[in-house]
């Protein structure tokens, strides 16, 4: 087995089960391309995202982070969103005033019917991460050895 | 104003309603004052004077459980205390406050770090601060010498005081955001610089948790040995990064930027930043707010609007390039 030796990116992608999660599988049954270092993290809703989630996925090794889930408004909790968004909002404008690069965190709202955004969205984020480079700030050395 | 208090306590704990007072007692050194729960027996030993800096609400939770107490807040103590009755940590019902006057307390490192040394003891006249030393009394004006978090006092009315005894004196100074602003305009290697510089001084004793009224779970994710993170010897290279930003962050919209983390820091490590900073923040995006003016306000991060702006924001608001 050869050894792929050039760097690529970690991605931690958390998806909410009724609309991200069902627009990546839209993006797999309609064989839409996005880069397999996405992993994506299945989560009952996207205010169910405990800021100690991204904090840890950053440790062990993620390059970026990203949360997907409903549209503000089509929530299936009606209003989990809304709470996901302030909270996100504080949590990365937190990290960014602590020197972590704006780009590797991201929110971006997906339907289930959006197979081609959730495809368009991952080869985005895995592009402007790749730009960035690994995480060295957030990240715990330990795991890396 | 000190006999003032206690003629006032005696008085009160002589009805027998109440079972004590939270209040502050003299400590080891000249300046150290320590937070207790005092008895008519022992009402002698209660001490108030300008060393008594620290935030009493937090000893409420435990100690007015079940059971009235009588606690002595300063102006922004109240703050702290409306909060935690607002998240029904304390029962408003069980506590008698006595809102205490403040005219800005004295931080005795200010004292140390200015060169005075061989403190043996400590005394007030007016606004000068007299101070023996094995070598001779000294003289110092008090507002050189005051607590960082007295520069930036939110004001001298007492807001849940069932009373008040004595004068206190707003002494804010300047514009409060100022160093958040100062962090804000550098680039984000030398934020991290700075982050990476402060906090590696961490020694994790956990004293800004504790200090903190608003950081009082019952259970702290820190004290779990399967976090990896539970103590210093656990934790690894940037690891109290991760510990800094949620102990922030779990306060966030909570914060009554009381100032505690940072006085109670050993290390000196600017903690109230983090603080200050999702304060700011939360001024910014989602209207003026300042925690704890007033018992059962809803917080910003447990609300919401429909026209909230989204997480990328962030790379679009100014600070930093």
């Amino acid at each position: 087995m050869s050894v792929n030796k050039e760097w690529t990116p970690n991605i931690v992608a958390f998806c909410c089960n009724w609309c991200s999660y069902a627009g990546a599988d839209l993006a797999g049954s309609g064989r839409m391309n996005y880069p397999a270092n996405v992993k994506i993290i299945r989560i009952p809703c996207s205010c169910r995202l405990n800021p100690m989630f991204v904090l840890r996925a950053f440790q062990r090794g993620a390059d970026g982070v990203i949360l997907c889930g409903c549209h503000p408004g089509d929530c299936h909790y009606s209003t989990g969103n809304y709470y996901a968004r302030r909270r996100m909002t504080v949590l990365f404008s937190l990290l960014d005033f602590m020197g972590i690069e704006r780009g590797r965190t991201r929110v971006e709202w997906v339907s289930a019917a959006e197979g081609a955004k959730f495809a368009a969205t991952m080869n985005d984020f895995v592009k402007t991460v790749t730009e960035l480079g690994e995480n060295k700030k957030l990240g715990d050395l330990r795991c890396k050895k | 104003m000190q006999e003032m208090i206690v003629n006032r306590l005696r008085e009160l704990l002589a009805s027998g309603d109440y079972a004590g007072v939270i209040g502050w007692s003299k400590g080891e050194t000249p300046f150290d004052r320590t937070p207790g729960l005092f008895t008519e027996k022992d009402l002698d030993r209660l001490c108030y004077d300008s060393f008594c800096g620290s935030n009493l609400s937090k000893y409420l939770i435990a100690n007015a459980k079940d059971k009235k107490v009588i606690a002595l807040l300063k102006p922004c103590d109240c703050y702290s205390f409306n909060q935690m009755c607002t998240e029904h940590r304390i029962q408003r019902e069980n506590v008698y406050v006595i809102g205490v006057g403040c005219k800005g307390k004295i931080d005795g490192e200010k004292i140390r770090n200015g060169g005075i040394k061989g403190i043996t003891g400590v005394s007030e006249e007016g606004d000068l601060l007299k101070i023996e030393t094995l070598y001779g009394e000294k003289e110092i004006s008090r507002k050189d010498v005051l607590l960082d978090k007295c520069l930036s006092c939110k004001g001298k009315e007492h807001k849940c005081a069932d009373e008040v005894i004595g004068e206190s004196e707003d002494t804010s100074v300047g514009n409060k955001y100022e160093l958040v602003e100062k962090l804000d305009a550098m680039t984000p290697e030398e934020r991290f610089e700075f982050w990476r510089g402060e906090l590696s001084k961490c020694i994790r004793c956990n004293a800004c948790r504790n200090a903190c009224p608003a950081c009082s779970c019952i259970k702290c994710v820190f004290d779990n040995p399967k976090s990896g993170v539970e103590n210093k010897a656990a934790a690894d290279d940037f690891e109290e990064n991760l510990f800094h930003i949620i102990r922030a962050y779990h306060v966030a919209g909570r914060c009554t930027d009381c100032g505690e983390c940072s006085r109670a820091c050993p290390q000196g490590i600017p903690l109230h930043l983090l603080n200050r900073k999702i304060i700011k923040d939360i001024n910014e995006l989602y209207g003026d707010y300042q925690a704890g003016e007033e018992i059962g306000q809803r917080h910003p991060l447990t609300d919401f609007t429909f026209e909230d702006d989204e997480p990328s924001v962030v790379e679009r608001r100014g600070g930093g390039k």
